[in-house]
């Protein structure tokens, strides 16, 4: 196995430091290490921090390869900092059973750009009527411990009852997605000002903070946990916070998308745009910002949706929900929260690897950087100044809505369990 | 003025009393015995209509003929994208073809403003009703009916003026497009609807709102209903039919309560008995005919301005200014 030194990296943005990279573990940290490795990368300038975990990723294999493989999802993720992404279940067939999430865990395995954790369905086929066979999917190889419907709603009161129970056998919890169906019927984007200038069918907030509010008292109840999806608007946040102060286990997520932009680019009816839950105004971002700083939304969260080109190259109404950002999140966060002074890089590693891994369990992520724990590790160029191209993505799709903007920071270096993935902003092919 | 007419609101004032001012002159070419001009000659306008409307169709035809513009129907009924080609293919299709200029009506809002913004055809893009939220064409000949009742002559505009948009103002296209180019000529809008039929952050829109009609038609000096789809009652914007036409319907005893120069207006196609009951719709107060009459005028304006060349600034002010530009 390659052995690494990084030389005079900023652990967590601090003092530089050296950190050796030996059989896949942090062996040694400190200043001037005097050690060998195959390989010495001059980190000079560069912020290290433990490898990314996302939480909501959708690697659309099996069923729309053309959209995204195991393959390029990761090799997106990996170029975005990642080393384990959650995998959600709206796939061809919907990874509802031990078989598919296995398939998926073991081709993320195969691939070695990142590790691939399966979210499983909570009903069959999400269709909202049925548990799926949660227990055989949490026994499989792929030892799945989140479950969503992710792009529905677990609507019935019920079963979203049921579901909370049941997951508490095996330490399981629900990510909702958050959209009561009927007062979203037709919903095209944010219901505001905006949208009734375009004319364009609104999906209005209550609509998502209405079904948090009624799952966090459902967790409670039955005393389990819940992870809130996607949270994009200002009402949300307060019932997370309510919650939380009650004691409660809830945990929720926010994407960089949601925390940078609003639906004020609508306007331009490109569908590039459209996403759900969908862009809100500049005031939902402000309260998710602080929110992201205060702890009460726990992780930043992907949502990585790609989209083939014809797609999202039509009308607004017939154009698919979603964008790419694997690719960017990390750049957006600098953007929005450290270049902000919302949040220092300890912060960022909190909220997008440590809080993340700790919510979906998986035990060998979002661990501190020192020694003796996995060299699961992300090196990261926060001078760096460029303009988005997603023509240079690794990811299979083009769906970004940060085309021709300028954004800071950039990855330097990738490493999975002490291999490098990503080396000098450059995939390394294995 | 731009090169595309996407929404109203891309219309400045002088943007706009020019197209009434033209379509005023090229009105008189309908009273003459050959109502036909060469502007267009050799240009190719595109019809592109992905939903049925043959009022809108028919009224651009006949401006196109009138232009002698060579026309073509492509008539695309049905989801684009779920019952065959795309959009975009249907736009690179046109471009090839050489269209100059395509009109198109499209139940997504936003269509015609993706054409216009696309890559995919170099020609004008002129917004013959997107979804539920632009209809220029529309606000134009209904400002242009309003002028010649309420100020008439060219160069003038309508300030001062009070205007009622009474019904479905939700989903409404005229109405969006109404109150932009209503707005920038001066006059004042009011919506009258129930408070279901009203989108949110009205209250931020140019324009004034109300729940009552009774309150509002003593001081109007038009009033335009607007449609209101049957099956909208199923989706409990309101209880029935009859409780809306009790409420919100315009009948003889409320025409009654309006100012006597007032005209009552509706963009078609009427609901008899529903927004309107039959005595006004017949009634001559009523401008329902004169609209489409002027509807013609006003797209050869458009079509004029967009294709024939001319900067707002310098287009010509007769008609026989019109063809001796040819």
């Amino acid at each position: 196995m390659t052995t690494y030194l990084i030389r005079n990296a900023q652990i967590l943005g601090g003092a530089p430091q050296d950190i050796h990279l030996v059989d896949g573990v942090f062996a040694a940290i400190g200043e001037n290490l005097d050690v060998r490795a195959d390989i010495e990368l001059d980190a000079t300038g560069l912020v290290a921090l433990p490898g990314l975990v996302d939480l909501h990723t959708h690697l659309r294999e099996p069923g729309r390869e053309d959209a995204e493989t195991v393959l390029t999802g990761t090799r997106s993720a990996a170029m975005g900092g990642y080393t384990a992404v959650h995998a959600m279940a709206n796939t061809f067939p919907v990874a509802d059973t031990a078989g598919v999430v296995e398939q998926v865990w073991r081709l993320g395995q195969e691939y070695g750009y990142c590790d691939v954790q399966p979210v499983g369905a909570v009903t069959v086929g999400l269709e909202g009527k049925q548990l799926a066979e949660l227990g055989a999917m949490h026994d499989s190889a792929a030892g799945v411990r989140v479950f969503s419907d992710d792009g529905k709603c677990v609507d019935d009161a019920v079963i979203m009852r049921r579901a909370l129970e049941y997951v508490k056998a095996f330490d399981g919890v629900v990510a909702q997605h958050a959209q009561e169906p009927r007062l979203t019927a037709g919903a095209q984007m944010n219901e505001g000002l905006v949208s009734g200038e375009l004319g364009l069918g609104g999906w209005p907030a209550v609509a998502e903070e209405s079904i948090i509010a009624r799952d966090v008292l459902l967790a409670a109840h039955v005393g389990s946990r819940v992870h809130i999806c996607h949270l994009s608007t200002a009402g949300s946040v307060e019932i997370v916070r309510w919650a939380k102060g009650k004691g409660w286990n809830v945990t929720a997520e926010v994407t960089p998308h949601h925390l940078l932009l609003t639906d004020e680019l609508v306007r331009s009816y490109d569908p590039v745009y459209k996403v759900n839950p969908p862009l809100r105004t500049a005031a939902d971002v402000e309260a998710l910002r602080a929110a992201l700083a205060d702890g009460t939304i726990d992780a930043v969260a992907t949502d990585h949706a790609p989209h083939p080109a014809e797609d999202k190259e039509c009308e607004w109404a017939v154009a698919a929900m979603g964008m790419v950002g694997l690719e960017t999140a990390l750049s957006v966060v600098q953007q929005t929260m450290v270049d902000t002074g919302l949040l220092n890089w300890e912060g960022v590693a909190d909220r997008m690897s440590h809080r993340p891994a700790r919510i979906g369990r998986l035990a060998g992520h979002g661990r501190p950087i020192s020694v003796g724990e996995p060299a699961n590790l992300v090196l990261f160029d926060p001078a760096y100044r460029g303009v988005v191209n997603p023509e240079t993505f690794a990811t299979r799709s083009r769906n970004s809505p940060y085309r021709g903007m300028d954004l800071p920071g950039r990855v330097h270096a990738t490493f999975l369990r002490g291999e490098a993935t990503v080396l000098a902003g450059e995939l390394v092919e294995h | 003025m731009k090169r595309h007419l996407v929404s109203a609101a891309d219309l400045s004032r002088d943007d706009a009393l020019l197209i009434l001012d033209t379509a005023e002159e090229l009105a008189q070419l309908s009273g003459r015995a050959v109502k036909k001009l060469p502007t267009l000659r050799g240009r190719t306008v595109v019809n592109l209509f992905f939903e049925d409307s043959t009022r809108t169709k028919t009224s651009f035809e006949v401006a196109e003929k009138r232009l002698s513009a060579d026309v073509i129907n492509f008539s695309a009924k049905g989801s684009s994208v779920s019952k065959g080609e795309s959009l975009k293919d249907t736009a690179l299709t046109l471009q090839a073809m050489g269209a100059d200029a395509v009109v198109i009506r499209h139940h997504a809002s936003g269509a015609a403003a993706r054409l216009a913004g696309s890559d995919w055809l170099h020609g004008s893009v002129i917004n013959a009703g997107d979804g539920t939220h632009e209809h220029p064409t529309q606000a134009l000949l209904d400002a242009f009916t309003m002028r010649r009742h309420l100020n008439p002559g060219l160069g003038r505009d309508l300030a001062g003026r009070k205007v009622a948009i009474v019904g479905d103002i939700l989903h409404s296209r005229v109405a969006r497009s109404n109150v932009h180019l209503l707005t920038t000529l001066g006059a004042e809008v009011t919506f009258v609807a129930p408070p279901t039929l009203l989108p949110i952050g009205i209250e931020t829109w140019p324009c004034q709102v109300s729940y009552d009609l009774d309150a509002v038609l003593p001081k109007v000096d038009a009033v335009m209903m607007l449609r209101v789809q049957r099956e909208r009652m199923n989706a409990a914007f309101f209880p029935t039919e009859r409780e809306y036409s009790r409420r919100y319907g315009l009948d003889g005893l409320r025409l009654a309560t309006m100012p006597e120069h007032a005209i009552v207006m509706h963009p078609g196609p009427m609901v008899r008995g529903m927004e309107i009951t039959a005595d006004v719709a017949d009634s001559p107060r009523c401008t329902v005919v004169e609209q489409v009459a002027n509807g013609v005028s006003v797209r050869m304006a458009v079509l004029y301005l967009l294709l024939g060349g001319a900067t707002m600034a310098d287009a010509p002010r007769t008609t026989e200014a019109l063809e001796a530009a040819q």
